[in-house]
């Protein structure tokens, strides 16, 4: 129990861990306009421990980018309302100024995207780009800047490095970009990575290195990683621990390999079945009928109920309480027994 | 619309022996303008889709897969006449697509294609009804028809037409608008559908309800497709051959077991082992390849793949390897000179 304390929810055992790196209490984001209120993230909980990687599981629309972005408040002030506790690395992250939230990002957390364009500055060199965030950050020279700029390309092992310096984003390739963005995640040196689907949009035989190398990096610096994807192979490969996400809530988590194993709720079950994978051709898919529900309108009780085989009255009136089984597996749902 | 069995279909003409689609040595090259992307150096020539050649049988699934940029979507194009060929042939059911031969419009009423982005490829102001009407419309099938027809099909692909034939675009789920463009596709009664990416940007809850739903539409209407798609485990979920491209060349081809459990090319057997596992006990710790595809531009000579092959030698920058199977009427061929007797390469075969 000393790095991987997981758990999620009010579960009072938690608090003796050792100080964790983050930890998310009743996270809810909604986005407000005039014609709707999308609930979007409804009552996220978990603690992350430093070294630890936890991939959120979920379909397009489940909520999980706008989790991650309230982690690091890069959700639009004006329309969206934040609610929860959310404690990295001791700061009190939705309380910060915004003075302290600019250290905080790139400093204390950082975020790698599916599309490194949008991280990247078009007009400048990948070298300028890493070498003016150490510089802003830490107020190091140029000339140290730029060596550290060069010990990061090598450090996401981009071949001739020291050329690749003076390369502008759109001279390189997919893989080569995904890896500059990861050098100017890094660049200073934080706690947390958030990983926002980073190799959905790669060549399978580039996603695999990309992963393959986050993995190497969170042993060699000691990063905690929350890493969103919808492709259960990614999350086999890189998870410790994996979240999955219905509807803005975290329906059921726990490690990995028990996740995989004993899927607990009928989401999850049916996410599992409905995968193709080698050994099911000439048989059916087990595929979910429906669709996720509208979060502009959502049910009452379980959100996954109007897509479930298994939903009772009792499903449709209130949402099921999360139930903690060993170990440390958490579901969302009235036929676990606790 | 009534169930056709492929083998009673009147327009059948060579009977089952002969392809439903034969494609010889098909090329199209693009010619990059100087400056293009600001490169501003020397204006150069894409190979997108460089002398592929293959047949589809009546009935049958051809998959195809590779990385982005490996000329996929191209030959999807190509097949549709979407775009000119630079040169090569696509034979429909024994008559020649072109100039002389089966009519272009003719062609389309027996081949339809279904595209990536299913939001893209629907006319946002149009009720989905009239989407899928209208091209029997322009073919002639009188409007009413044409209309009891389009919800039909709705019904056929699983939406309940009177909750969603007069739907616009916007109003569906990423699912249901994939859905709406099956229906649309079938709507001329195609013998083949070229389904290019048709569930990569679906969920894949979602996913497995479209596979189903065209694993069944296939068996009752007694189609063939042309199934193209990057995720190896659902090309081989619903293909009976594969085909794997690579830099705009067919680098294998052949029946799915084959592929699958005894890949012969190295970039098949790198791609394939590529996949995550879902086992987190059984974690990959090398990646089978290093870097990325190259630049489709100037492809390497000789064989495209050797700048990534762990078993390059001389004469993979010498020659090009030519498709082969490995004995005489081999239905598994590959283009590596590793399987190809007296090629020179250290590891190939001793002439027979
Ligand atoms: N700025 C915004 N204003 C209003 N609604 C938003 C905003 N950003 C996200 N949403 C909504 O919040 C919900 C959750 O979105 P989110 O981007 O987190 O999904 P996701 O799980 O990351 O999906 P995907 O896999 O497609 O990336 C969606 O319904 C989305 O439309
Ligand atoms: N109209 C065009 N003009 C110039 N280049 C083109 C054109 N269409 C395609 N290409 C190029 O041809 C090559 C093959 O493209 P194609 O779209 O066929 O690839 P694909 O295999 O479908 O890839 P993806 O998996 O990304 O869809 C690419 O390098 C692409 O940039
Ligand atoms: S021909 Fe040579 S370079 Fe190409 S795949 Fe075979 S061994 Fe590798
Ligand atoms: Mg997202
Ligand atoms: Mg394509």
């Amino acid at each position: 129990m000393t790095t991987t304390t997981v758990t999620l929810g009010n579960d009072t055992a938690t608090e003796r861990a050792p100080a964790p790196l983050a930890e998310v209490r009743d996270l809810t984001v909604r986005f407000v306009s005039r014609e709707a209120t999308v609930h979007a993230v409804n009552g996220v909980s978990f603690t992350l421990a430093p070294g630890e990687v936890l991939v959120i599981l979920g379909e397009s629309g489940s909520g999980k980018s706008v989790t991650l972005r309230a982690l690091m408040r890069l959700l639009p002030p004006k329309r969206s309302i934040i609610e929860g506790r959310v404690r990295i690395a001791g700061h009190d992250v939705l309380a910060l100024s915004p003075a302290a939230l600019e250290d905080f990002r790139g400093g204390v957390a950082s975020m790698i995207f599916q599309e490194p364009m949008t991280a990247l500055d078009p007009v400048f060199t990948i070298g300028t780009q890493i070498a003016e965030t150490i510089i802003r950050h830490e107020g190091v020279s140029r000339a140290e800047a730029d060596r550290r700029a060069l010990e990061l390309l090598e450090l996401v092992q981009i071949p001739s490095a020291k050329r690749r310096l003076a390369a502008y984003p759109h001279e390189l390739s997919g893989g080569l970009r995904q890896r500059a963005m990861i050098a100017i995640a890094l660049a200073c040196r934080p706690k947390l990575l958030l990983a926002d689907e980073p190799t959905t949009a790669l060549d399978a035989t580039v996603q695999i290195q990309i992963l393959l190398l986050l993995r190497r990096l969170k042993e060699e610096l000691g990063m905690g990683v929350i890493f969103v994807t919808h492709d259960l192979g990614v999350a086999g490969e890189i998870a410790d621990r994996v979240a999955v996400m219905y509807a803005g809530r975290f329906v059921e988590a726990g490690e990995v390999a028990e996740v995989m194993k004993r899927p607990l709720h009928p989401y999850t079950q049916g996410l599992m079945g409905s995968t193709v994978h080698a050994g099911l051709r000439g048989s059916r898919l087990a595929a979910i009928p429906g669709a996720p529900p509208d979060l502009s309108r959502l049910p009452p009780g379980c959100a996954f109920a109007p897509r479930c085989a298994f939903a009772e009255a009792a499903c449709r009136e209130r949402l099921p309480q999360e139930k903690h089984l060993p170990p440390r597996h958490m579901a969302r749902c009235i036929r676990v027994a606790a | 619309m009534s169930p056709v069995s492929a083998s009673r279909d009147p327009r059948d003409r060579g009977g089952s022996a002969q392809p439903l689609l034969a494609v010889r040595d098909l090329t199209r090259h693009f010619v990059l303008a100087r400056g293009f992307f600001g490169l501003g150096r020397s204006a150069g020539v894409v190979r997108a889709v460089d002398g592929v050649s293959f047949t589809v049988a009546k009935g049958e699934t051809l998959g195809i897969v590779g990385e982005s940029g490996c000329g996929k979507s191209t030959t999807a194009r190509l097949l549709m006449r979407l775009i000119e060929p630079d040169s090569g042939e696509v034979v429909f059911d024994g008559e020649s697509v072109g100039p002389g031969g089966m009519e272009l419009r003719e062609m389309r009423r027996q081949m339809q294609m279904v595209f990536q982005d299913s939001y893209a490829s629907l006319n946002p102001r149009l009720p989905i009804e009239d989407s899928i009407a209208f091209a029997p419309i322009v073919h002639g099938v009188p409007k009413a028809r044409a209309r009891a027809k389009a919800r039909d099909l709705l019904a056929a692909v699983g939406l309940a037409p009177d909750q969603f034939a007069q739907r616009y675009p916007h109003q569906l789920s990423g699912g249901q608008r994939q859905r709406v463009n099956i229906a649309r596709a079938l709507a001329l009664e195609p013998r083949l559908i070229v389904l290019d990416e048709p569930v990569s940007a679906l969920d894949k809850s979602v996913e497995a309800q479209v596979l189903n739903l065209l694993l069944d539409l296939k068996r009752d209407f007694g189609l063939t497709y042309v199934f193209i798609s990057h995720d190896l485990n659902v090309v081989q979920f619903v293909s009976d051959r594969v085909l794997v491209m690579y830099l705009g060349r067919v680098v294998e081809l052949g029946p799915v077991e084959a592929i699958y459990g005894a890949p012969r090319h190295p970039y098949t057997r790198a791609l394939l082992a590529s996949r995550p596992s879902m086992d987190p006990a059984r974690r990959m710790t090398e990646p089978p390849l290093t870097g990325d595809p190259p630049n489709p531009i100037n492809p390497p000579s000789g064989c495209r793949f050797r700048t990534r092959c762990a078993f390059a030698e001389a004469v993979c920058a010498e020659r090009e390897p030519a498709l082969a199977g490995a004995f005489a009427g081999d239905a598994h061929l590959a283009a590596c000179h590793m399987t190809a007797a007296g090629s020179g390469h250290s590891r190939a075969p001793g002439r027979a």
